[in-house]
């Protein structure tokens, strides 16, 4: 048992982490701009592509910080070309055009890397077993996940509040007319935010595809996660994104482990559902088949009775 | 008569059509073609009641499209086992009180706050059920669907339904008849109500109108809708399976609709033929339809955000004032270097796809009758050229257009002083 | 209003004209519906190119009939069952009446509706619907139609294979089943445990879960579950991503258990996989890539080796689908033992033909229009060894076989009444 609950929470901490990584940059993009960027997944497999085209090349060093540059790059260039222009036009052409665009990318990662999954494996100096406990083992690769992501919260949350530009940064989450009466360049801002939040999105990437899979449905199958942890944190709240996704890793992680099905919880109370009608399904299925569903139902929960997330400052 | 005509024409016109396009066009397909545009068509100017009318961006509402067919398909069933002594002609509206009683829980929960509040409900809902779609068999069918046979005993009409041709009538009827409803619903005291709790919520709130009841209101109508194009879809295709309430359904209407034009009644309809359209035939055509539809929906978002309806409904009051002839010189020259990007811009998509889907990249590839190697450096550098020179001359002629425009507006001002 | 109607009406029935295909004689044609789109079109599109080679190969030796072609034309169905009825329609038009399918039990079993709804609707002008790849046992069994030809063994049979070598397997005491949490994952559940109750009574299944469909990112805690359970042998019916994350996740902490898969070794699966699967990874196949090496056999290395030149982009996407070339050539064969292209006499041709593959007699049983074929279980193995010569995908990883299976222990009892066609 300990065995199972350690490295249960070992392995929490390095999906919650991925998660964070993912969705600090759309927290930061959609406090300030409003913008619920559907194409932010869409550079998260961008940064594992390049990624491996590089680590190809090059190896997995230099992949792990050009390929986050590269995205970053893209994206303030989507920013300053495409959203800009779209602005006008309200958040739902934005968004609209944030879907589009995700599209796009799909197909054109398509088009040069193939339909199927690539060869994108574990660089050969974190290829080894760390330490094995009792019999389970834990990946120098997992650990390495692990520390990356730590850092790059720290970086973030030093660059948010020990810098100028993390100053303005912070004041736009809250209050962004009065920046922008003050006299800061808000555009600027946003390109940069925007490139910054895709660069760390394309960083995800570049150690998710090799802890995940790289191929072009990784984007879609991640997307909507991103928004629950968003959702459920808060809006501008980088703590809030960063306790939202360790919750929901846990969620994922230890729901697996619990055998009930919604039909004993009844029973247990009182009720016995009736076997048969068109729902019975409902009550045979257990907790643990239902980890990844629990993220949705606890987002639509979160939206209907506390709107602003768990440590947002204001509502959308 | 003349009012009569003015008042009612279109929809006179719209039954015309509609009885005569199987005779013009007779092959299966078509037909096909024909049903799954008119099942569309009702979808999304449902979902148009969200969206336009109601200022409500949905990322869910294949949720209620699908729930509406599932029921449906059930009722079926039960008719073909003779349990239920329903019509079939009827069976769309099993389908829309599905999608009613649906909508009215759903849009309950979700509709307190509306935009992006709203949205990711709508998302998180959609996810929720198309998840639990494959867990709970019993409804939803598993994997393989739930199917029925629609060549039943009970019926209204002298049809069996064994024909095609007999579903198009039927699919048409339904499409008409909700259409007009939908029409006619927005010009109800609720479908203003709706504009205005779309454009300010807080006077609306003010006057003593209670927002969310109205939008819950607003919202469960456009299920009921939903809820009958659903319907169709089971005598339709015989079949339904979960895909039907997936993330896929739900992005697609939307696509239909912002695609067809949000700001007009119409638009819709428009959308949905044309993206129906495309999605069967274009699919045929080339691999590469994913990637042509995404680029002219964000081509569409990025300049013509009001859809094709509004672009039509731009020139109406140019065409009134009898000033087209001064903006088509203008569209003509835009017209040119537009085709000539298009087509740099197709060869090169298309060379990339034959390189690295097709089935032997060493073949040639055969584009506009001439046929050429993929790997050819000439076809690549007129591929390049043409987008290029192009985009050179579409820029100069956009300059033209907008020239154009503004002494057309000029003139239609001082007509009206 | 009226004008813009019509002209929006008018410049859709103009596109419409254009889009419809010009028709080409003196083929015979099969339409090949699959997603050629979309997130699945990269195993649709392997799938065409395995018919494509397999009618060339056919075509070269003069085709059927005493020299008609064989013409392959590909639908895309964007693995949706209402694409998939609205691309049959379109088949139906363009006069073509073999049809070949494999992805997804969601669009057989609409097809298999659809072909028989067509047939009793149309008689004179029937479809034949020949089933590559959807393998619910039901669909030979109480949904079993005359029009309807399985090539690939079904759930029950796959598990049959497994749980055979399983019964030999004297150190496999403990069992967790894995699967997704949809009807093909319940069926993967059920056959095994009671096979395994039958086969293995001694054995202990100690865990039986489902995991929704595509969701999960990281596998370690169900990992952590297998490894809390004390199991030893793995049974999933995982595909896709589900199947790679699960095997990624065992490796990393290092789960020393053997699985056994029916699509472990599919296509994309080398590559996502790779070298974690190496010696625990074993899939249930009709073929795979180093049989021919294995069994010395020159025809079908020469056979594979075609392939690999023409069609596998330089082998990144190899030949796969064994059973391809054995419906391919049993379709010919049919053919001209009918003498015809007619739908029904082919139909009746193929019932209970026997038919010689390079690796022994496969049967199309005429009860049921299941082909009982050799099954093969193979474990992931280094390539660019003595004994195994040839790596999937370039991953640098091959097949080994671990045991044959008999197409005579394949073969399960079936409950199919088929309703016939007055001859």
């Amino acid at each position: 048992m300990f065995e199972y609950l350690l490295f249960s929470l070992l392995n929490t901490l390095v999906l919650g982490m991925l998660f964070f990584m993912l969705s600090s940059g759309l927290t930061l993009i959609f406090s300030m701009m409003g913008v619920l960027n559907f194409a932010h997944a869409s550079f998260y497999m961008l940064g594992a592509y390049f990624g491996y085209q590089i680590s190809a090349v090059f190896g997995f060093g230099p992949a792990l910080l050009l390929a986050p540059l590269a995205v970053g790059v893209l994206g303030a260039l989507v920013e300053r070309y495409g959203l800009r222009s779209v602005h006008k036009y309200g958040h739902v052409a934005e968004l609209l055009f944030t879907v589009g665009l995700a599209f796009i990318i799909e197909e054109a990662v398509n088009l040069i890397w193939g339909r199927n999954a690539v060869t994108y494996p574990v660089p050969n100096f974190l290829d080894f077993s760390l330490f094995t406990l009792f019999t389970t083992s834990f990946s120098a690769y997992r650990a390495f996940m692990l520390l990356i992501s730590v850092g790059i919260f720290a970086g973030v949350y030093l660059v948010l509040t020990r810098t100028r530009i993390g100053l303005i940064i912070q004041a736009s989450l809250t209050h962004p007319q009065g920046v922008s009466a003050l006299g800061h360049n808000v555009p600027a801002v946003f390109m940069l935010v925007f490139g910054g939040g895709s660069a760390l999105a394309g960083l995800a990437g570049v150690i998710g595809g090799i802890f995940l899979i790289t191929e072009p449905a990784m984007a879609a199958t991640l997307g909507p996660i991103v928004f629950v942890v968003i959702v459920v944190g808060g809006m501008g709240s980088l703590t809030g994104a960063l306790v939202a996704s360790l919750l929901l890793a846990a969620i994922q992680t230890f729901a697996v482990g619990i055998d009930v099905s919604l039909g004993d919880i009844f029973a247990r109370i009182g009720f016995q559902m009736s076997p048969g009608g068109l729902l019975k399904d409902l009550w045979r299925i257990k907790i643990s088949h239902t980890g990844p569903i629990l993220p949705y139902l606890f987002m639509v929960l979160m939206l209907m009775f506390r709107p602003k997330g768990l440590m947002g400052k204001r509502e959308s | 008569m003349l009012l009569f005509m003015r008042r009612y024409g279109i929809w006179l016109a719209a039954v015309i059509v509609c009885v005569v396009l199987p005779y013009i066009f007779t092959s299966r397909l078509s037909l096909t073609l024909f049903c799954q545009m008119g099942i569309a068509l009702i979808f999304a100017l449902s979902y148009n009641m969200l969206l336009g009318q109601g200022g409500m961006l949905s990322f869910g509402h294949a949720v209620f499209y699908g729930i509406g067919g599932f029921l449906a398909m059930h009722a079926l069933n039960k008719i073909s086992g003779g349990t239920l002594p329903l019509p079939i002609e009827l069976l769309p509206l099993v389908g829309g009180l599905g999608g009613l009683a649906a909508g009215i829980v759903f849009g309950w929960l979700s509709t307190e706050r509306s935009g992006t509040t709203f949205a990711l409900i709508s998302l998180g809902i959609g996810e929720l059920i198309a998840a639990s779609a494959l867990m709970l068999p019993s409804f939803f069918g598993g994997e393989e669907g739930i199917s029925a046979n629609r060549m039943v005993q009970t019926t209204l009409t002298g049809f069996r339904f064994g024909k095609q041709i007999e579903v198009y009538f039927l699919i048409a009827f339904w499409a008409i008849v909700s259409a007009a409803l939908m029409y006619l619903h927005t010009k109800t005291p609720l479908g203003r109500v709706a504009n205005a709790v779309r454009d300010n919520p807080e006077r609306a709130a003010f006057i003593g109108y209670n927002t969310r009841a109205v939008r819950t209101l607003q919202f469960s109508l456009s299920a009921f809708f939903a809820g009958i194009a659903g319907g169709l879809f089971a005598i339709n295709y015989e079949i339904i399976t979960a895909e039907t309430v997936g993330a896929l359904a739900s992005g697609s209407v939307l696509m239909m609709t912002y695609v067809g034009g949000v700001g007009h009644f119409f638009g819709p309809i428009l959308g949905a033929i044309l993206v129906t359209f495309m999605q069967v035939s274009l699919a045929g055509i080339t691999h590469a339809w994913l990637l042509y539809f995404g680029l002219l929906f964000v081509g569409m978002v990025l300049w013509a955000p009001t859809g094709m309806a509004g672009i039509i409904m731009m020139h109406e009051p140019v065409w009134k004032a009898g000033l087209m002839k001064r903006l088509l010189p203008s569209y003509l020259l835009i017209a040119l270097p537009s085709l000539v990007m298009f087509v740099g811009v197709m060869i090169l998509v298309e060379i990339n796809y034959h390189l690295s889907l097709s089935i032997n990249p060493e073949a040639a590839l055969q584009l506009f009758g001439i046929r050429f190697k993929a790997q050819s450096p000439v076809a690549w550098s007129t591929a390049i050229l043409l987008a290029a020179i192009g985009f050179v001359f579409f820029r100069a002629a956009k300059r033209k257009v907008s020239r154009s425009w503004d002494e057309v507006t000029q003139t239609m001002k001082g007509g009206a002083v | 209003m009226l004008r813009r109607w019509l002209l929006s009406l008018t410049s859709v029935a103009l596109l419409m004209l254009m889009a419809l295909p010009v028709m080409a004689a003196d083929t015979i044609k099969i339409a090949y519906i699959d997603p050629l789109s979309g997130a699945f079109a990269g195993v649709g599109d392997a799938g065409l190119k395995h018919f494509q080679y397999n009618a060339e190969l056919i075509n070269a030796k003069g085709g059927v009939l005493g020299g008609t072609k064989l013409e392959i034309v590909p639908f895309d169905n964007k693995t949706s069952a209402q694409d998939s009825l609205i691309q049959l329609k379109n088949v139906i038009d363009q006069g073509i009446r073999i049809i070949t399918q494999g992805n997804g039990s969601n669009v057989a079993g609409a097809l298999i509706e659809a072909v028989n709804k067509h047939n009793e609707r149309n008689p004179g002008d029937e479809i034949i619907y020949l089933n590559y790849a959807a393998v619910t046992p039901a669909f030979t069994n109480e949904q079993c139609s005359f029009w309807h030809f399985r090539f690939d063994a079904h759930v029950d049979m796959k598990i049959a294979a497994i749980t055979d070598y399983i019964k030999e397997q004297k150190k496999v005491k403990k069992v967790y089943l894995i699967n997704m949490d949809y009807v093909f994952g319940h069926s993967v559940s059920d056959a095994s445990k009671a096979m395994l109750k039958e086969k293995r009574p001694d054995i202990q299944i100690v865990g039986d879960t489902f995991t929704p469909m595509g969701k999960v990112k990281d596998f370690s805690p169900y990992v952590a579950q297998i490894k809390a359970s004390g199991a030893d042998t793995i049974i999933t019916g995982n595909w896709g991503a589900d199947m790679s994350l699960l095997v990624k996740a065992a490796k990393d902490a290092g789960l020393k258990a053997q699985f056994h898969t029916f699509y472990g070794g599919g296509l994309g699966a080398p590559k996502a996989i790779g070298a974690a699967g190496i010696g625990i990874l074993n899939h249930v196949t009709e073929w795979h890539i180093n049989l021919n090496h294995e069994e010395k056999n020159k025809q079908d290395e020469e056979f594979f080796l075609g392939y690999q030149a023409k069609y596998s982009g330089g082998g990144e996407v190899p030949y796969y689908y064994g059973r391809i070339r054995t419906q391919m050539q049993m379709l010919a064969a049919a053919i001209d033992k009918a003498g015809s292209a007619d739908a029904k006499a082919i139909a009746l041709a193929l019932e209970g033909m026997e038919h010689e593959t390079p690796y022994g007699t496969v049967t199309m049983r005429a009860e049921d229009h299941q082909l009982i074929q050799p099954l093969y279980i193979s474990v992931y193995a280094k390539a660019g060894t003595d004994k195994v010569k040839y790596d999937a995908e370039n991953s640098g990883v091959g097949f080994s076989t671990v045991k044959r299976i008999e197409a005579a222990a394949t073969a399960m009892p079936t409950t199919c009444k088929m309703a016939r066609p007055s001859k």
